[in-house]
């Protein structure tokens, strides 16, 4: 789960790290009061999306020369201006997609004076099996391109969960980027904050770029992206609180109410499959057959009649989909109840595409029977290969 | 000849109470009288599970794994215990020194398995999972949640991250008439106890394996390691003919695709890397998965 910068500031301030003075504001009516309560005389006006790239970002509603998603003011009538003119309005960035996310939220900062840009984030190095800080003096860009063209300017350094962050491993990042005095004081206090708040609240990224040495020679953290490990939420309510659903899609959030594993994507072909795996496969061999998913969807190991219902209604509900393909090698689920739930979920809300269905393991015969008896035009299907060319073949007709 | 598990292997549940637990001992019982030696549990210690099935089999229920192990000399552990506890499950089962302990739940908190992690590399217990369908032996030993009915004992050893990809190549090995020695899932999740090079060595040397498919996904690079690893192997002579297979082709980065593990993050963990690498090592993948057991026919037809 994601959350918003003024969200991870937040959570970050609590253990101590150092990050400028800030207010969220919702409406530009709240944007005077807001710049008021910091001192001034530079405000950063900073847009609040689960999206990066928001300072290159474009408003889609504004002049293409317009300043993009995050702003200096030197004024408090500045601050107001740019709030009027940013909130409300759909910004698309390098990480949005084309049709942009809507601003509904604007987090008001004390400017600070920057004398460089570091990069630092934490993460779960798998190779390893641990939490590993990446650090880099190149901050303000995107890491994925230092990695590429400079990795020798990159240290990854992986942190014992039995020692925590050593004396020696917090030299070692102050070294890695190039701290001194006040700020290499500031680094070895920063580094085991970060640490304990990564290992106590369940973070999936932590990603502060820029980390920024100021001019008076002090650390901040001038941006903080944060998401969350969604198998560890159920222990972190006040994480669970900071939920923002009008960034997320509908149909993720209504699959999310039955615990299935849904992801909305581009093409026309909607899957219902069982197992993560063979739900990415499914959408692959779509692909070969030259046509394109319009989901990712896995019901799950030991889906119940009503749970496969509810994924069949997701699908359906897409516009997109021209096709349903459903895909399931019974282990633990049983083609019966597959074969139920989806007779169940048409007969609620109708057909109106072609689908294919393809059934295979515990209780196939049955579960065959059950589609063939019901009168429902389904076209049945041998193996994944057979089912893939048929729903493809089935949309291009419809076509 | 197998790997892993055999007809000797006595296993004890942890988390045998529950539903899942009850109807996978079941039929694990059922599947050519797997050892299902025990169960455990803190507060049913000295009780009976009883099974529904017609022989009427049934299990002592212990409060501890050392105790269980004690008492019935049980050499692995298969844990159903739900997300929340099953890290505590797993280093209990650590602690009693259990020499291999497999991991079905799915959802457990990665910070969790870090610190597992850390334990299990200074202890001599091999995990296999968490988030994994288990592992079967066919007509010998079944460890999880895997199918026994596609199963057919054979030539072919089978090693997965997904659970139903794992099915698909069992059932094409099996319509294709070659058989399995052993079928693993080494789980979804980013962090895990057991990885491909782990169970590539294990079938490398199993004499019975005269080949093997291996299924991989988005995220992370345990194909590529895997990969190179072969290529080293090779060069002294250890190879055998491989079949391979990447899910994930088409995801979005960025996305995790139901398993935790399966994510292309920061541009890396794409399809394409990890079919490269492990055709670079002489591995065929097949681009459908429709086609594990049709490309393996093909391959050994051409060795031979």
């Amino acid at each position: 789960m994601n959350i918003h910068e003024y969200q991870a500031k937040a959570v970050l301030k609590e253990y101590g790290a150092p990050v400028a003075e800030g207010v969220a504001i919702f409406s530009a009516d709240e944007a005077e009061a807001a710049a008021k309560q910091l001192p001034g005389p530079l405000w950063v006006v900073k847009s609040q999306i689960h999206a990066g790239g928001r300072g290159k970002g474009k408003f889609k509603e504004l002049e293409a020369d317009a300043k993009g998603g995050v702003r200096l003011a030197k004024t408090i009538e500045e601050v107001v201006a740019n709030a009027k003119e940013m909130l409300g309005n759909t910004l698309v960035t390098a990480q949005t997609g084309a049709d942009g996310k809507v601003v509904n939220r604007l987090y008001i900062e004390d400017g600070a004076d920057i004398a460089r840009e570091l990069y630092l984030s934490l993460l779960v190095d798998r190779s390893c099996g641990q939490v590993a800080f990446v650090a880099s003096t190149e901050g303000g860009m995107d890491i994925e391109e230092v990695a590429a063209s400079t990795p020798e300017k990159i240290l990854t350094l992986p942190i014992d969960p039995l020692e925590g962050v050593t004396d020696e491993k917090a030299a070692q990042l102050c070294d890695a980027l190039e701290l001194d005095g006040d700020a290499r004081a500031d680094g070895l206090k920063l580094f085991p904050i970060l640490y304990t708040a990564f290992v106590e609240k369940d973070m999936a990224l932590l990603e502060i770029n820029p980390l920024i040495v100021m001019k008076d020679g002090h650390l901040r953290v001038l941006d903080a992206k944060v998401s969350f490990d969604g198998n560890a939420l159920f222990r972190h309510d006040d994480i669970m609180a900071l939920r923002d659903k009008s960034e997320e899609d509908e149909k993720e959030i209504e699959a999310s109410k039955y615990d299935l594993a849904y992801v909305a994507l581009d093409g026309n072909i909607g899957c219902m499959v069982n197992g993560a795996g063979l739900a990415m496969a499914t959408m692959d061999i779509i692909k070969l057959y030259g046509a394109e998913p319009a989901n990712f969807l896995d019901v799950g190991g030991g889906a119940s009649k009503e749970k496969v219902t509810a994924a069949f209604k997701i699908i359906t509900s897409d516009p997109n989909a021209k096709g349903i393909l459903v895909n399931i090698f019974g282990g633990i689920m049983r083609c019966d109840v597959i074969a139920e739930g989806v007779l169940a979920a048409v007969k609620e809300v109708g057909l109106q595409v072609p689908l294919v269905v393809r059934l295979e393991g515990t209780n196939v015969e049955l579960g065959k029977k059950i589609i063939n008896e019901s009168g429902l035009n389904v076209i049945p299907a041998d193996d994944l290969d057979d089912a893939a060319q048929k729903i493809v073949a089935a949309v291009k007709e419809a076509e | 000849m197998s790997i892993l598990v055999n007809k000797d292997t006595k296993i004890i549940v942890q988390g045998l109470t529950g539903k899942t637990g009850t109807f996978h001992t079941e039929q694990a019982l059922e599947y050519y009288g797997t050892k299902m030696v025990a169960g455990v549990h803190p507060k049913k210690g000295g009780e009976t599970w009883s099974s529904g099935l017609e022989s009427a089999a049934e299990l002592p229920i212990y409060a501890s794994v050392k105790e269980a192990k004690e008492a019935t000399g049980a050499n692995a552990s298969v844990v159903y215990v739900p997300p929340a506890g099953a890290a505590a499950a797993i280093l209990e089962a650590i602690d009693a020194e259990i020499p291999f302990i497999v991991c079905i739940t799915e959802g457990i908190p990665v910070a969790d398995m870090v610190k597992v992690k850390a334990r299990l590399d200074a202890s001599n217990s091999r995990l296999l999972g968490p988030n994994c369908p288990g592992v079967l032996t066919p007509e010998e030993c079944k460890i999880g949640i895997m199918p026994g009915s596609i199963f057919k004992k054979g030539s072919v050893g089978i090693v997965s991250r997904s659970g139903t990809l794992t099915y698909e190549a069992v059932f094409q090995t099996t319509q294709e008439g070659l058989g399995q020695t052993t079928a693993v899932g080494i789980g979804g999740d980013p962090v895990k106890g057991t990885e491909f090079i782990d169970m590539l060595d294990m079938f490398l040397d199993d004499p019975a394996t005269e080949s093997i498919i291996m299924i991989g996904e988005i995220g992370g690079s345990a194909e590529e390691e895997a990969a190179e690893w072969l290529q080293e192997q090779a060069k002294k002579g250890r190879k055998k003919p491989m079949v391979g297979f990447i899910a994930g082709r088409t995801a979005p980065p960025g996305r995790t695709m139901g398993h935790a593990g399966a994510v292309i993050s920061g541009g890396k963990g794409g399809a394409e890397d990890k079919i490269a690498a492990m055709e670079a090592a002489g591995i065929r993948v097949s681009p459908s998965p429709a086609k594990l057991g049709k490309t393996l026919v093909e391959l050994l037809k051409e060795k031979a």
